[in-house]
């Protein structure tokens, strides 16, 4: 009986494999970032890394892009959800805005970032449509969109890409709470769809979204491949700057990098304190309103703006995906026309090899890494469903902890780390890395339709003289295919739009779509990112494809399993 | 040797309270009904007989099958059959799949094969092997799941509300099938309801649980 043996321990497994780089990659970073680096030939304490960092001149300002993106992303991206999802929850334009939203939550951020690029940059899409014709240039004018100092392109690019990650986070809360009724019951008092929804339904729903919340602002506040890619370059953000400091080969810039990527964390602790108080004070403030009986009288306007900035980042996406395409087959293409003169397959032919070859490694890394997820994922639930092993509260900030600590502030430390003991960076530590971040996404979304089984098919197969492992193997997993492929198809998409952890355990070594991608931000070679971009998309958007497809054809005969 | 169904002083408690006690024997072919109003732990019983009483409810007592103690055998080694209310068909699997998982193991395929047939044929399902579950009718759904359970070779059977989602016209057939297939092959049979009829057409002896105060 080797499962019996093996079971158990899967739990503690998980939480190793989720919690283990994360503890070790800031243990990895304080010693250096105090000046401690034996393999250096350096024994600390010294505050010196700290007040080298402090006498970079670019140091506030990074900080302030850092803070100021990071939040106001969060701030604007949950605003729009709140809003959409209050006005227009269970209409057809909602439905048909969700059905275009889910697929583009797999969209790497990288490939999201090159396309909104490729949209507003002067010589973008959206100006050769509006071009010559209704703006009068004939030339890209001078204008600097792209990378502008105060990082509000890097903020847009992040608002576009967490829209859908919050609607679907939020719909999922929606499902569990009781609330339709109660935004029956406030339009029938005379409140309008709007009002009605943020003042009875909106405080419950958040209490459930909050962890997710959190996520996206630690996220936001510490990119590095939307920031290469969409962000400022004098000063570049914190996070940027701590990647910059990290690949020197001086080892001072190194103890700074440590230094710089224990500010980070310092940040993003400010950041979630500084929120949760916030939260306290919106609370304070809506109270006040819900007490004031106002029925909404601005709601129909409220409904149209929070409608058209849910279009416009669905549209930034899909169109950034269509302008990705068009590049990587455009042959030549000037300003103001709107399509390239003609389609060539030549940028295609000349990177064919090279995105073969990082796609095979992508895939290679994706795949181990998500099975490896979903067997320990499987195993955790299961061992709770047969010995009551389960995860509690504190359990479920476990599982987003490894989120909520900016990579920025370990993947460092746990680089140094390796360096130190001689473990060769590579790709198998590379998929131990990506593996903090995928396990808990394909947790997150495997639990529920697990946990939602009915046991009762359990008792029915034991009954009829079937081991627990056949029950799992010939009953539970084959009813769960299509949670599980759908779960895989998560865990990929995380694993194909990994920046950090794959450059900087990798050692700059390991190829993936989204590092080649990234490393061609600073070249401007919009025909290669085309192509880049589009495979990057791809190697996302297949599988859950194939997640949609796959159950569909095996069950096709079995009506009990179609309609989930 | 002691054929039949044997609760000996089982006493169920939740969180240190009694939720319900019984001690009572059923012999091989009898039935004994279980009344009592929802939330009094009917279903926690059957629980505790298969083997897959839930880690906030703790039990003292024994079970005994045909003279085993089968209290704390792992719950597919027990030999108790159970039919619950809804027919918990396996929707992955045909009709005919669906028989062979509830087949003890051995024979030949064709072996096998033949004996599906047949049960399907005891209860006129006779070309219904290739079937998808999800397409059947309640009552051939009922039908189904009873042969499944019965060709797991069974020396005892619980009954879950088995009949309470049936329509009264077909309610009435299924139960007489059941019991009648029940009696045929020797087994005690140990059913959980709320419904009189169900408890007066059985036959045999009742038990009523009132929650404990």
């Amino acid at each position: 009986m080797k499962s019996r043996r093996l079971l158990p321990v899967l739990p503690l497994l998980t939480l190793l494999a989720m919690l283990g780089p994360v503890i070790a990659g800031l243990y990895g970073t304080v010693l250096p970032a105090f000046g401690h680096l034996p393999a250096a030939g350096l024994t600390g304490p010294t505050l010196s890394p700290f007040f080298d960092l402090f006498d970079w001149a670019g140091l506030p300002r990074a900080i302030m892009l850092s803070v100021g993106v990071g939040v106001g992303a969060t701030a604007i991206a949950l605003t729009i959800v709140a809003l959409l999802t209050a006005g227009w929850s269970g209409t057809p334009a909602f439905r048909f805005l969700e059905r275009l939203l889910s697929p583009l939550l797999s969209v790497p951020h990288a490939a999201a970032a090159f396309g909104l690029a490729f949209l507003i940059t002067p010589s973008g899409w959206i100006s050769r449509a509006l071009s010559p014709a209704m703006t009068g240039w004939d030339r890209p004018p001078d204008l600097l969109i792209v990378q502008d100092p105060w990082g509000l392109t890097m903020m847009t690019g992040l608002v576009i890409k967490e829209v859908p990650f919050l609607l679907l986070i939020t719909l999922a809360a929606l499902g569990q709470a009781d609330t339709r009724r109660s935004a029956a019951v406030a339009q029938a008092l005379g409140y309008g769809r709007l009002t009605g929804w943020l003042k009875t339904v909106f405080p419950r729903v958040y209490a459930q979204i909050r962890l997710p919340v959190y996520v996206v602002l630690a996220y936001s506040m510490s990119v590095v491949d939307v920031a290469v890619i969409l962000g400022p370059n004098t000063p570049a953000s914190l996070s940027v700057h701590i990647v910059k400091l990290m690949s020197d080969p001086d080892i001072a810039m190194r103890l700074q990098g440590a230094a710089a990527a224990l500010v980070q964390l310092g940040l993003v602790i400010g950041a979630l304190v500084f929120w949760r108080i916030g939260e306290g004070v919106v609370a304070r403030l809506g109270q006040r309103w819900i007490m004031g009986g106002g029925r909404g009288k601005i709601d129909p306007i409220m409904c149209i703006l929070a409608l058209t900035a849910g279009g416009i980042c669905a549209f930034a996406v899909l169109a950034g995906i269509v302008v990705l395409g068009v590049w990587s087959f455009a042959g030549f293409w000037s300003f103001p026309d709107f399509l390239p003169e003609q389609f060539i397959l030549r940028n295609w032919m000349r990177h064919g090899s090279g995105t073969l070859a990082a796609l095979g490694e992508t895939a290679l890394i994706a795949g181990c890494v998500t099975l490896m997820a979903l067997v320990l994922t499987i195993g955790c639930l299961e061992a709770e469903y047969r010995y009551g092993l389960s995860i509690s509260a504190r359990g479920m900030w476990m599982l987003y902890l490894p989120l909520l600590i900016p990579q920025t502030a370990f993947l460092p430390g746990l680089q140094t780390l390796m360096l130190n003991i001689g473990a060769d960076v590579g790709r198998f530590p590379v998929m131990l890395a990506h593996l903090v971040f995928v396990l808990p996404y394909v947790f997150l979304s495997l639990a529920d339709p697990f946990r939602a089984w009915d046991v009762r098919m359990g008792t029915i197969a034991n009954a009829l003289g079937a081991r627990p492992d056949r029950v799992l193997w010939r009953v539970r997993l084959p009813m769960l295919l299509r949670p599980i492929l759908t779960a895989a198809a998560v865990g990929l998409s995380v694993s194909v739009g990994q920046y950090l952890a794959t450059l900087l355990i990798g050692g700059g070594r390991v190829a993936t779509l989204t590092t080649e991608a990234v490393a061609l931000a600073s070249g401007g070679d919009r025909r290669a990112i085309g192509v880049y971009g589009i495979m990057q998309t791809g190697a996302a958007l297949i599988p859950f494809t194939l997640a949609l497809v796959v159950p569909a054809i095996v069950w096709r005969n079995r009506k009990g399993l179609r309609h989930e | 040797m002691n054929k039949g169904l044997t609760l000996r002083d089982v006493v169920i408690t939740k969180g240190g309270a009694p939720l319900l006690r019984v001690s009572h024997e059923v012999a091989a072919g009898e039935v004994l009904s279980i009344m009592g109003p929802s939330g009094v732990g009917k279903s926690t019983l059957l629980a505790f007989i298969t083997g897959t009483l839930a880690p906030d409810f703790s039990a003292t007592g024994s079970v005994w099958l045909d003279g085993v103690d089968i209290t704390h055998a792992p719950a597919h080694q027990r030999r108790v059959g159970i039919l619950f209310q809804d027919d918990l068909l396996f929707p992955h699997l045909s009709v005919g799949a669906n028989l062979a998982f509830g087949l003890r193991a051995g024979g030949t395929k064709s072996d096998r094969q033949a004996k599906i047939d047949a049960a399907l044929t005891e209860v006129g399902l006779e070309g219904f092997a290739g079937r998808d579950p999800a397409t059947l009718s309640g009552g051939q759904k009922a039908r189904v799941a009873l042969m499944r359970m019965l060709l797991s070779e069974p020396c005892g059977l619980l009954l879950d509300e088995p009949f309470s989602r049936l329509d009264t016209a077909l309610r009435a057939q299924v139960r007489a099938l059941v019991f009648a297939r029940a009696k045929a092959r020797g087994l005690p049979v140990l059913m959980v309801t709320h419904d009189a009829e169900d408890a007066e057409a059985a036959g045999g002896d009742i038990v009523t649980l009132t929650p404990s105060p």
